[in-house]
C-alpha cells in the first residue's frame, strides 16, 4: 500500500469540507473493498477519511412502507437488526451472506452502495426494492443512481447518508456463489409489489446490476417460475471470465430467478 | 504520522503510525503480540481475526488510526494467567490444530461465534460460520469438535448476531 494521510472527521460537515481540502482524497468507511484495492494498488488516494465513526451515518428505522438504513450500518448489524428483520427478512438475509463474518463485522451498506460492485449483493436489493439513495446533498432514486461498473451518479465528494427501501408484499433472494470468492456468479431479487413484480439481478451483468424488464412482465402478468420459461437474457450483456462464459451466466441468472419466485420469503445461497 | 491510543488486553496502548499502517502490523510490529498471524493479507485466511470492540475483524483489513479509542482483544488476551481461556482448553483437549498457524484466528473466531449463538450451536452453524477461517492442513473436523464442546457448556444465545 502506498502511504496516505489518515483523517478522522467528527461530522459529516466536516468529512465534507476535509474532502474539499484535500485534493486526492476517498472516503474510507469499513474499508473492506477500498483497502485491498489499495494494498493492490489499483487504488492509491493521498488521503483517506474515514467515516466509520460518524454518528449521523448510524441507525435503521421503518415508516410509511420503508426500510430507511443508515450508511454506516454494517452488514451484520442489518443482518441482526429487528427492525429489518421484522420488515425486510430477505434484506437480512442478504446481508447475512456477504463474505464471512468478520467481513460483515466491518463492512457497510453505504460503502457497498458507493462502490457498486458488480458482484455485490446490495444493489440488486436497490433495484428490486425501489430503493433512493439519501447523501449529503439529495435523494436518488435507484433508477438515476447506478451507473455501470463501479460506477455511480455521486458526485465528487458526496457521501451516501442513508438508503431506504419499499418494502414488497413479498420477495425472495437467490445466489449462486463463486466457491473461491464467494461473490455472486449471479443471483436474483424478486419482489412482488401491488403494482408488479421488479427483480434485480446482480453478479453476472457486464454493465453491472440491473433490472430484467422482460421477467418482471411476465411475473407481473402471473406469478410462477415457469411464467419465464420463453425468456432468456442476452448473454452479449453478461460478463464473461474463467468462473464461468456469459452463456453460463445468463442461464444461471435465470435459474436464480426461477428459484426466488419459488421461495418467495427466503434466502438461497449456493454452494 | 498519526499518533493512536486504544486498549490491548485491558492494557492501554499507544504509538505513532503511518496512515496506511494495519492494525495487525500496529499488533505485532510496534506491541510485540507475534500471536495474531498474516497469513493470506487479503482478507481471506482468518488467520489475522481479533475482536475490536467486541466483535470478530480481520486486523489485515482496518487500519491501525480507525482502530483509535478501540478495545482490541488478541489470542494473547484470552488465557487468564496460566490458565487456558476454555476455547484454548478445547483446542487442546480434542487436537483442534495441526501446525498452528491459522489456530490464532481460529480461536478468535470461535470464541466471536459462541459469544453470538451461545448453546444454540449446531455443527452445520458452526462449520458455516468458520468460512472465513482457512486452516490449510484441513483440520477442520477437530475444530468444529473443539467449539461444539465449548458451546454446550455456554449461555444461551446473546441475540445480538452483531
Amino acid at each position: 500500500m502506498y502511504a496516505t494521510n489518515y483523517l478522522r472527521p467528527k461530522s459529516l460537515a466536516e468529512a465534507a469540507s476535509m474532502f474539499a481540502d484535500a485534493g486526492d482524497a476517498a472516503y474510507v468507511s469499513g474499508g473492506h473493498t477500498l483497502l485491498p484495492a489499495m494494498k493492490g494498488r489499483l487504488a492509491a488516494p493521498a488521503n483517506l477519511i474515514d467515516l466509520r465513526h460518524l454518528p449521523e451515518l448510524k441507525g435503521v428505522s421503518a415508516d410509511a412502507g420503508r426500510v430507511t438504513i443508515g450508511a454506516g450500518t454494517s452488514h451484520a448489524e442489518v443482518a441482526a437488526n429487528p427492525t429489518v428483520k421484522a420488515h425486510l427478512p430477505v434484506l437480512a438475509g442478504l446481508a447475512g451472506s456477504i463474505g464471512d463474518i468478520h467481513v460483515r463485522h466491518m463492512g457497510t451498506i453505504g460503502g457497498s452502495v458507493a462502490n457498486n460492485d458488480p458482484a455485490a449483493d446490495y444493489p440488486s436489493a436497490l433495484l428490486a426494492l425501489d430503493a433512493i439513495v439519501t447523501t449529503d446533498r439529495r435523494d436518488i432514486p435507484v433508477a438515476d443512481y447506478l451507473a455501470g461498473l463501479y460506477t455511480t451518479t455521486l458526485e465528487e465528494g458526496e457521501i451516501v447518508t442513508k438508503v431506504s427501501f419499499a418494502v414488497p408484499q413479498s420477495c425472495g433472494y437467490a445466489k449462486f456463489r463463486n466457491p473461491a470468492s464467494r461473490y455472486a456468479m449471479a443471483a436474483s431479487f424478486v419482489a412482488r409489489f401491488a403494482d408488479g413484480v421488479r427483480i434485480g439481478i446482480t453478479g453476472c451483468g457486464d454493465e453491472g446490476a440491473f433490472r430484467w424488464n422482460e421477467a418482471e412482465a411476465a411475473l407481473s402478468a402471473r406469478f410462477a417460475e415457469d411464467a419465464i420459461d420463453g425468456l432468456a437474457l442476452d448473454p452479449g450483456r453478461m460478463m464473461g471470465d474463467i468462473h464461468g462464459s456469459s452463456e453460463y451466466r445468463a442461464h444461471l441468472a435465470k435459474v436464480m430467478t426461477r428459484r426466488a419466485v419459488t421461495n418467495q420469503g427466503m434466502v438461497l445461497i449456493q454452494p | 504520522m498519526t499518533h493512536v491510543t486504544m486498549t490491548v488486553n485491558g492494557r492501554p496502548v499507544s504509538g505513532d503510525v503511518e496512515g496506511r499502517t494495519l492494525l495487525v502490523q500496529f499488533l505485532r510490529e510496534h506491541l510485540g503480540l507475534t500471536g495474531t498471524h498474516v497469513g493470506c493479507d487479503t482478507t481471506q485466511c482468518g488467520a489475522c481475526v481479533v475482536h475490536m470492540d467486541g466483535r470478530s475483524v480481520k486486523s489485515c483489513t482496518v487500519l491501525a488510526a480507525s482502530a483509535e479509542g478501540a478495545s482490541v482483544t488478541t489470542i494473547e488476551g484470552l488465557a487468564n494467567g496460566e490458565t487456558l481461556h476454555p476455547m484454548q482448553e478445547a483446542f487442546r483437549k480434542h487436537h483442534g490444530l495441526q501446525c498452528g498457524y491459522c489456530t490464532p484466528g481460529m480461536i478468535m473466531a470461535a470464541v466471536d461465534i459462541v459469544r453470538r449463538h451461545g448453546n444454540a450451536l449446531d455443527e452445520k452453524t458452526v462449520r458455516h460460520e468458520l468460512e472465513g477461517n482457512l486452516c490449510r492442513c484441513t483440520g477442520y473436523h477437530n475444530i468444529v469438535e473443539a467449539v461444539l464442546a465449548v458451546a454446550k457448556d455456554a449461555p444461551a444465545p446473546a441475540h445480538t448476531g452483531a
